[in-house]
């Protein structure tokens, strides 16, 4: 879709199209959110720019669990309170968040960052599940948890993982299954997440 | 403004990928209408209705709306989600990479009837299947037959003779068996085709998946079979199957 420069000149034609690149937002709120930038306080715009290199910058995943981290490790995984006894593991970072709003979890996690999807090109090598066999193997993990989300292709990883894991003799958990089929851990809310993760069965 | 067409169709589903925050684009297989892409919506949502009928190798009853640009779910119903094949990985793998073929020979608004009736039969069969490998030959086999792209086995490419028995030269870009005379004929590299090879091609062409999977042949004959129609297959894709990847990768015992 071509934005008309006759709607401001390039800046704002430029602006637009920056906006319309974002996840979610359609041709209509990339032009909201630009006029809105343009009536704003200049102070507020270079706020927004900031906060946007910053993450850039700043943010990056952590070396031992692959979270979202502002430095080396993240708040989790440098927590001395955590049990590094048990690991749970998680297809995105949002997982991580969902989890630990129940606060029912005391160990730490692991992010693979995908899910195995082989028919849209996602193989066990795309995701972080290498540096997942290195952690178990070296750190005196005791319980691996396989949080992926209750639908195929996160069952696929699951079932994948567990080979993996099997014979290194770690005990092997997954959340109770009372979350619905098909979804997607990050949008349950507390209650049910909370009491899957109590209820979890040898796997 | 006219409303848009509502067809029902039985389907299978054979991909899924995620759309914008809460949806799915779902690829179907159906009978009539062939290949179907359409967008579920809200499916990603903890307490969608849908989410669950709409799962990966999922036989199922849809609605589906015409739209502009994408077609919309209105309705499903799983008729077959496939347990035993969800639950065991080898299985899993397989029917994954069923899917695949299936995502790559159909083509939309093109009828599929046998390609559907074939991939049901599979999924069903491959539930309880001791070994995968008789019906994944079938599959690949007859999916290149329903799509037009049958590889000739009883006559030479070349002189259209009848071929006598021996081990043989099969082409992919000729589209079969060159016989020992018309060999320098051929266009590229061929592919051996041993003798044995040759007899389970011929069998898998025109009998069942239930014949092909009572089928009594040396695993080396099965090695040769799959080595012509892998080939033959990546030849007539004209891409990797990712899912043939992870396949290997999963009955390989562990990297």
């Amino acid at each position: 879709m071509t934005f008309d420069r006759r709607l401001g000149g390039g800046p704002v034609a430029k602006l637009i199209e920056e906006f319309h690149k974002l996840p979610g937002i359609g041709p209509k709120t990339a032009q909201r959110l630009a006029y809105h930038m343009i009536r704003t306080q200049s102070e507020d715009a270079q706020a927004l720019a900031d906060a946007i290199l910053s993450v850039k910058e700043r943010i990056v995943f952590c070396r031992e669990c692959f979270n979202i981290a502002e430095s080396e490790l993240c708040a989790v995984c440098n927590d001395p309170r955590r049990d590094a006894t048990r690991l749970c593991i998680v297809e995105e970072p949002l997982d991580v968040q969902a989890l630990e709003r129940t606060n029912t979890y005391r160990g730490l996690y692991h992010v693979l960052h995908g899910v195995i999807s082989p028919m849209n090109g996602v193989g066990p090598d795309d995701l972080k599940i290498k540096p997942l066999l290195g952690r178990v193997h070296a750190n005196g993990i005791r319980e691996v948890i396989l949080a992926t989300n209750p639908n195929v292709e996160g069952e696929a990883t699951s079932m994948y993982i567990h080979g993996l894991l099997e014979p290194l003799g770690v005990k092997l958990t997954r959340p109770a299954r009372g979350l619905p089929v098909g979804s997607d851990l990050e949008y349950a809310d507390e209650v049910t997440l909370g009491r899957a993760i109590e209820g979890r069965q040898e796997f | 403004m006219s409303r848009p067409r509502v067809y029902k169709t039985q389907a299978i589903v054979i991909r899924q990928m995620p759309l914008g925050e809460a949806d799915r684009i779902v690829t179907f297989l159906t009978p009539a209408a062939g290949k179907v892409r359409a967008v579920a919506r809200g499916v990603r949502r903890p307490k969608s209705k849908l989410a669950g009928h709409l799962e990966l190798l999922t036989r199922v009853r849809v609605s589906i709306a015409e739209g502009r640009t994408l077609d919309h779910l209105s309705e499903a119903v799983a008729l077959d989600s496939h347990r035993p094949i969800r639950e065991d990985l080898e299985r899993l793998a397989a029917a994954m990479y069923l899917a695949e073929l299936a995502d790559v020979f159909c083509v939309e608004e093109s009828p599929a009837n046998a390609a559907f009736n074939l991939l049901t039969q599979s999924l069903e069969r491959l539930e309880t299947a001791g070994t995968a490998e008789p019906l994944l030959r079938h599959f690949e086999l007859r999916l290149l037959s329903d799509s037009g792209f049958q590889p000739e086995l009883f006559s030479c490419v070349g002189c259209r003779e009848e071929l006598l028995p021996g081990d043989h030269l099969l082409s992919c870009v000729d589209g079969g068996v060159f016989c020992p005379n018309c060999r320098a004929g051929a266009t590229e590299s061929l592919l051996p085709l041993s003798l044995g090879a040759m007899k389970v091609l011929r069998f898998l062409q025109r009998e069942s998946v239930d014949k092909a999977m009572l089928l009594n042949v040396p695993s080396a004959t099965w090695n040769d079979v799959e080595r012509v129609l892998r080939t033959y297959v990546r030849h007539v894709a004209e891409r990797e199957l990712r899912t043939a990847d992870f396949m290997a990768l999963v009955s390989s015992g562990r990297p």
